[in-house]
């Protein structure tokens, strides 16, 4: 048997790192959308239309649909590593959820630059 | 003197004789104005079956043998009151390690995980005529982490530790990993970070302090932890 010594993989900083980074991006997103539905009539579809109709909002959502995918990323990893002790079905569910993530931005900025 | 009986629901298991653990309701008197400790109980309770198996030796909170998981809860028979406790008091062995005997788990894992952070002062440089002094703030810095007596009740506590106790250090682990980043008298604080910087070694923890809840010491795993993120950060930063 190989005597191995245990030592870090040298990653996982990072990812630490981004779920906390992007968890202050949807935070900050999500006040401004809540301030914007309160306090300047941004209920009405008219006002909603008008708003996404901006570059510099659709730019903004972008960056935080971004920051939502990756956070989803970094936690749903973090679930298949804890519970799922299998290689196989582990790189398995990786790549599912990357394809899955990966759908989700396609389609969540099409329908973001896709307001006139 | 004042006698009262005490009721258990203690696990047995041994692997010799039974197919399977199971639970045992048994009872025993105990003198309250001198046996006031769940340990007392148990003690008295292997006079009635010598069969029962567990863990004991300091009897006073400082050896750490008799960690157990008691009403649910991981916890040192010695310093637990048994008027605290609601009965019959359930007594299982720490949960997520073998069990070797009833209340006897293998803390072989546990103990590999604390190795493999290197739990002693590395300082190559020559050593000085007597001691490596310390101040006294750089002292302070190590109070809340030395005093950790290694009882596995906190990784035995966490969810993490029970799914991949062979690649997550533990919240006892990671306590002593910072007590050596933290200590001024050591000199490998980059190597240790190196050896933790590692989605499974370190951050497997998220943080939901059942460590800090079960600790019969009082520390506090989830705070070193996250000092151990603050100084990796600062390190790229």
């Amino acid at each position: 048997m190989v005597n191995r010594h245990v030592v870090g993989a040298h990653y996982g900083l990072r990812d630490w790192l981004v779920q906390r980074v992007t968890a202050v991006i949807m935070l900050a997103y999500t006040v401004g959308v809540v301030a914007f539905i309160l306090f300047a009539n941004g209920a009405s579809f008219e006002a909603w239309q008008a708003l996404f109709a901006c570059t510099w909002v659709k730019i903004v959502t972008t960056i935080t649909i971004i920051a939502l995918l990756w956070h989803a990323w970094v936690g749903v990893r973090d679930i298949w590593m804890d519970y799922i002790q299998h290689i196989g079905v582990k790189l398995t569910m990786h790549v599912l959820t990357l394809l899955w993530l990966l759908a989700s931005l396609i389609y969540m900025v099409k329908v973001v630059w896709g307001v006139l | 003197m004042t006698t009262q009986s005490v009721k258990f629901r203690v696990y047995r298991y041994d692997p010799d004789k039974d197919a399977k653990p199971y639970m045992q309701d048994i009872s025993v008197d105990v003198d309250t104005t001198t046996e006031r400790k769940l340990l007392d109980a148990l003690v008295k309770l292997k006079v009635v079956d010598e069969s029962l198996s567990f863990r004991r030796s300091c009897r006073e909170g400082v050896c750490g043998s008799d960690a157990m998981n008691i009403n649910g809860k991981n916890g040192l028979a010695c310093i637990t009151d048994i008027d605290t406790l609601k009965q019959p008091i359930e007594v299982r062995p720490l949960p997520g390690l073998p069990v070797i005997r009833d209340l006897i788990v293998d803390m072989t894992q546990f103990f590999k995980q604390y190795h493999s952070i290197k739990p002693y002062v590395i300082n190559d440089s020559p050593a000085p005529d007597r001691e490596r002094l310390q101040s006294q703030e750089d002292r302070k810095e190590l109070d809340g982490l030395y005093e950790c007596i290694l009882c596995a009740c906190c990784s035995t506590a966490c969810p993490s530790f029970w799914w991949n106790p062979d690649k997550f250090v533990g919240p006892a682990g990671l306590l002593a990993a910072y007590r050596f980043i933290a200590d001024t008298r050591d000199e490998a604080t980059s190597a240790r970070l190196d050896n933790l910087e590692d989605p499974y070694r370190l951050f497997r923890c998220h943080s939901i302090m059942n460590c800090v809840d079960v600790c019969p010491k009082e520390l506090n795993p989830t705070k070193a932890i996250g000092k151990i993120k603050d100084l990796m950060v600062k390190r790229i930063a």
